[in-house]
């Protein structure tokens, strides 16, 4: 093998990183929308990013892409066939999340703050263990989603799966930047996230913005969910456990309640994870994401790009 | 008689224990400046809080507009015209003038009325254009009242309440903001105005309400109150 220059090392691991800090960011943004309109840690969302994997699987499965489905098809699956189950678990997830905000959280609306954030935990924890019950505790292997292509630019190896990643986060959190602030219910969110009661006094549905807003942050972790599942793609009801505690982490860091806080808090972390994974070692890049925490808490308790909010008397 | 905008007929207000509305009963005429006076905890907010869909009575009727509202949520009274400014004024602190402003509008789609609107706003308030891009929570008292009266405006209110105007204001500022007041009901909007200050509520309203403990006390016209010994006594520090 030919001798690496450690620059090439090292941007090998920042492109590595971020597109890992990409789905991290997809997954910030729905705990920072939830928190920014009801100032709730929704524990759950990490469930909702399984639950796309899963939503994904099992229309490939009933599509025929898996190698031990009946009549199983080619190999790999087509483009707009991804296109499409990403939509369809999109779609489930929204309804999920809209599901687990009516059911779980809108009963204790006026309950104060532990009483959410303890179901939250539970909701959590019962979607962890119902998973397992109903699709079982083994991993379920994705379909090959695409065929895996690596580009070389200059030496740094770039696979197409991380462009997708990469691209698709991007456009997404554009869109969902643009929606936030030029768009009606853009504006309602914001309006809810400043003053719920104000924001009803000017006419704002407020439940069905707080609707609305799970279904956003839920469509998002769904794409999260499948995104990943291309790159790593054995499936577990599990695997919201470690990306869902590190997107609230890069959530935190990058400043809870703003949108461009958890893109850059998801990079941030992705980014330092792989470089760290990769000139030292593995284990310790699990270690940098509460370093990181813990170093921005002492800064700045408000995150990097959070605003210091004066506490209301 | 004259057919009433906004009534509540008997009624009944429960904060878990507490008996806030004890069969109250108000109605509110079309083109009316009405007061609710009363001290501290009387249930004025309480009152404006019921008819807005903020709070459900236990029993009793609150209709606007000839329609039971009992069970209509607020964001669709807003809709229909009944739009409340409310105590505190409940400014978005983070928010310039301006996009307060527009969040009035929130129920409206119609783009070139309520650029009109704003520009009415702004000479209603020459002070909020001044101000129109500093934060709301930059500004005075005063100026938040006047914002936050402003944007009750962008609604297009056909019954507009106000809580507490005068709250916390020099008594210059009061007046100012009292006179704007006037000078929205001349333009065709009904009002229904909640004040400590009972003087200036009385002045400036055709007829009131006097509230306590939670029940109508006196009603009748404002110069008729103003007169009678025991409002006099009680609100208005004479006698």
């Amino acid at each position: 093998m030919a001798e690496v220059s450690l620059t090439t090392e090292v941007l090998q691991y920042v492109t590595n990183g971020v597109a890992k800090g990409s789905t991290y960011a997809l997954m910030a943004v729905g705990y920072t929308l939830v928190y920014g309109v009801l100032q709730l840690i929704n524990f759950a969302h990490a469930e909702v990013y399984m639950l796309g994997s899963y939503f994904a699987w099992y229309q490939a499965k009933w599509a025929g892409y898996l190698p031990d489905s009946k009549g199983a098809r080619a190999e790999t699956v087509p483009l707009y066939m991804v296109a499409l189950f990403v939509a369809g678990a999109m779609a489930a997830c929204a309804l999920a999340g809209m599901l687990i905000e009516r059911l779980a959280y809108r009963p204790l609306r006026n309950a104060g703050r532990l009483a959410p954030l303890i179901t939250a935990i539970g909701v959590s924890l019962l979607l962890q263990y119902g998973g397992q019950v109903v699709f079982g505790t083994e991993p379920k292997l994705f379909p090959t989603f695409a065929e895996t292509v690596v580009y070389d630019a200059g030496g740094v190896k770039i696979p197409n799966t991380n462009i997708y990643i990469v691209v698709t986060s991007l456009v997404l959190m554009l869109g969902l930047t643009f929606f936030v602030n030029k768009t009606r219910p853009g504006a309602a969110m914001r309006a809810c996230s400043h003053d719920m009661r104000t924001a009803r006094l000017m006419g704002v549905n407020v439940n069905a913005t707080i609707s609305l807003t799970f279904a956003i942050g839920s469509a998002l972790a769904a794409v999260a969910g499948v995104l990943v599942a291309m790159d790593q793609p054995a499936i577990t009801p599990l695997m919201g456990v470690r990306i869902g505690l590190k997107a609230f982490v890069a959530a935190v860091v990058g400043g809870i309640g703003s949108i461009p806080g958890a893109a850059l808090g998801g990079l941030l972390l992705g980014v330092s994870e792989s470089v760290v994974s990769g000139l030292w070692k593995p284990v310790y890049s699990e270690a940098v994401a509460f370093v990181f925490l813990i170093v921005v808490l002492l800064v700045k308790p408000s995150g990097i790009l959070g605003k210091s909010v004066r506490e209301k008397v | 008689m004259p057919e009433p905008v906004l009534e509540l007929a008997e009624v009944n207000v429960f904060y878990g224990a507490v008996h806030a509305l004890r069969g109250v009963s108000l109605r509110v005429n079309e083109g009316e400046v009405v007061s609710l006076i009363g001290g501290n905890g009387a249930g004025k907010t309480t009152t404006l809080a019921t008819i807005c869909g903020l709070l459900r009575p236990r029993s009793g009727l609150v209709t606007y507009r000839g329609a039971d509202v009992r069970r209509t949520p607020t964001h669709v009274l807003v809709g229909q015209g009944l739009v409340m400014a409310p105590e505190g004024r409940g400014i978005f602190p983070n928010l310039t003038v301006e996009e307060n402003l527009r969040l009035g509008a929130y129920t409206r789609r119609d783009k070139p009325a309520i650029a009109a609107d704003l520009k009415r706003g702004f000479e209603l308030f020459p002070r909020l254009a001044e101000r129109r891009r500093q934060k709301g929570g930059t500004l005075s008292g005063g100026e938040q009242q006047m914002l936050s009266i402003a944007r009750a405006l962008m609604g297009r209110p056909k019954v507009l309440l106000l809580d507490e105007p005068s709250l916390g204001l020099a008594p210059l500022v009061t007046q100012a903001i009292f006179a704007t007041i006037d000078q929205i009901n001349k333009e065709g909007v009904t009002i229904l105005l909640v004040e400590q200050n009972a003087n200036i509520a009385l002045k400036h309203s055709h007829r009131a309400y006097v509230l306590e403990t939670g029940e109508v006390q006196f009603n009748g016209a404002s110069t008729e109150l103003r007169n009678d010994p025991r409002v006099k006594a009680a609100y208005l520090g004479e006698g």
